[in-house]
């Protein structure tokens, strides 16, 4: 496994972007936002298969708390149509307030697991909630090996 | 390219004032006069949309017959009060303008919220996930001279749906979502474009909708009966009538019938969970012979009300208010909410998005083409 880039902050001041994997999501129950705990085979080499399948389940239960439609979703909707929903111009949701469980969470695995094997999550509220974007850095310690789905080049300048 | 997106997205070159003009329009021009100051996404956001308080209301480019909307609400509740509530606190109760007041009230918020909130805007993909969409569909081996159909099947809840890839937005689109072409974005959940309330109306915004119709309805019924009732009172008292008491009722007359007509509908939606577009469509109608039905639906009405109306508030997708990076490289949206590790999280994507970024030819002619580049490239 790398160890090249021991932090986020070396990854900031190197990088190497190699590829994209995306993380799509899963339809099967509905609409919940849920994504898919197949594990890319990009990634075989970079990452031990249960650490990403644990971080996708985390965050599919981070989801799945967030839209849970229970008694207390009932009483706060309730509460927000008789005050004709000014209260979410006033008031953070419950949404919001998982959400920003959701990017701690992130930050802090890509701190301690991805960011030491080259990776990096992207938080998929960035993203349009359609996908967990998986950044793969450059895998020095193996002699600068780039994989066959490298980005095509094109890049404007700006 | 730079001067262009900036040139044709200046709102003050816009030919419609702003609804309820804000004191923040000052901060705009001021920020304007400053050079190179960071500028927000909503600067350079693909869609047709307008948006005022600088990102904080959204609307659609082409505002329908909102103002006629208001309008209509305004001036019939405003001769209601000046000219039937007086009568009728006299001869009645004066309970009559503390119900009308709160209805009225209730009808401006919500036809206000409708309006200014973004229905579900998706964020168009960016170019590393089309380019890997891409390549999953060539590598299904469509090798027909046609273009490939672009659909893909998915199973929700044991109930085969197709999503279709959207050629604009460059991704298939979640279940229920639909692109509006007079915004040219793809909306969740989409239920119809409103003209009468200038947007779209899709998962973010439809219980305000739906509050709005129900609540209008009141409104108007509320008006008929006690304008019915002055006309009444009028003639038994024989005093004197006003013009303007008849032109309450011709209004209200018209209008009662298609708004219980409308929200009628929207509640059988509702206890239903489908939404419009379904319904038009036929999506679960089953009339192709098939056994379908709305995967949807939690085969229980009260579920289904309590799903479509009180789920809790999704977030905005599209980050309006969010700073551009410095480089003036175009991200795609995140949540509409101030984070503590947003600042370290930019950074961090822009060295990830630096290198990914290109420009991506778009096969379909962009309403306006800087405004593809800057936000897709």
């Amino acid at each position: 496994m790398a160890t090249e880039f021991h932090n986020l902050q070396e990854l900031r001041h190197s990088p190497s972007l190699v590829t994209k994997v995306f993380i799509q999501r899963d339809y099967s129950e509905g609409t919940v936002c849920r994504f898919q705990a197949k594990f890319p085979s990009e990634l075989d080499n970079r990452i031990e298969r249960t650490l990403l399948e644990e971080t996708v389940k985390t965050l599919n239960s981070y989801y799945a708390e967030a839209e849970k439609i229970g008694g207390q979703s009932y009483l706060e909707g309730c509460l927000a149509c008789a005050t004709a929903y000014i209260i979410f111009l006033c008031m953070e949701t419950r949404y919001e307030k998982v959400l920003r469980k959701i990017s701690g969470f992130i930050q802090e695995q890509n701190e301690k697991i991805y960011a030491p094997r080259g990776l990096l999550l992207t938080d998929p509220i960035e993203r349009g909630m359609r996908v967990l974007e998986i950044s793969v850095f450059e895998d020095r310690g193996s002699g600068g090996s780039s994989p066959s789905s490298t980005m095509s080049s094109g890049s404007s300048a700006r | 390219m730079k001067n262009c997106e900036y040139q044709q997205i200046d709102p003050q070159a816009l030919p419609t004032p702003t609804p309820t003009p804000p004191p923040h329009h000052g901060n705009d021009t001021e920020k304007k006069k400053e050079p190179r100051r960071p500028r927000r996404k909503w600067e350079v956001f693909p869609g047709k949309n307008r948006f005022y308080c600088n990102g904080r209301i959204i609307v659609a480019r082409q505002s329908g017959v909102l103002p006629l909307t208001l309008g209509l609400i305004l001036v019939t509740s405003g001769l209601f009060f000046i000219f039937d509530c007086p009568f009728l606190v006299k001869h009645l109760t004066s309970c009559i303008p503390v119900i009308g007041g709160v209805l009225f009230v209730f009808v401006l918020i919500t036809l206000l919220q409708t309006s200014f909130t973004d229905p579900g805007i998706l964020p168009r993909a960016t170019p590393d996930e089309a380019a890997d969409i891409e390549k999953q569909i060539d590598n299904t081996g469509n090798t027909s001279y046609r273009p490939p159909p672009r659909t893909k099947e998915v199973l929700i809840n044991q109930q085969v749906v197709k999503l279709k890839y959207c050629f604009t937005c460059k991704m298939f689109r979640p279940p229920r979502t639909s692109h509006c072409s007079l915004c040219d974005n793809c909306v969740e959940r989409f239920d119809h474009h409103c003209p009468w309330v200038g947007n779209c109306v899709g998962k973010r915004n439809y219980r305000f909708f739906y509050t709005f119709i129900v609540s209008l309805s009141f409104l108007t019924a509320f008006i008929f009966g006690c304008v019915t009732t002055h006309l009444a009172l009028s003639m038994w008292f024989c005093s004197d009538l006003q013009s303007f008491t008849a032109v309450e009722l011709v209004i209200c007359f018209f209008s009662v019938w298609s708004i219980l007509g409308l929200s009628g509908f929207h509640t059988y939606l509702v206890a239903s969970n489908l939404t419009t577009n379904e319904d038009i469509k036929g999506s679960w109608s089953g009339k192709s012979g098939e056994d379908v039905t709305n995967p949807y639906s939690h085969k229980n009405i009260f579920i289904n009300c309590c799903s479509v109306l009180c789920a809790p508030m999704p977030p905005s997708l599209i980050d309006r208010r969010g700073f551009l990076p410095a480089d003036e490289s175009a991200q795609t949206g995140s949540a509409d909410i101030e984070l503590p590790t947003l600042a370290a999280k930019s950074e961090i994507n822009v060295v990830g998005a630096a290198f990914a970024l290109q420009k991506s030819p778009s096969p379909v002619p962009a309403p306006c083409d800087c405004h593809q580049n800057s936000f897709c490239a």
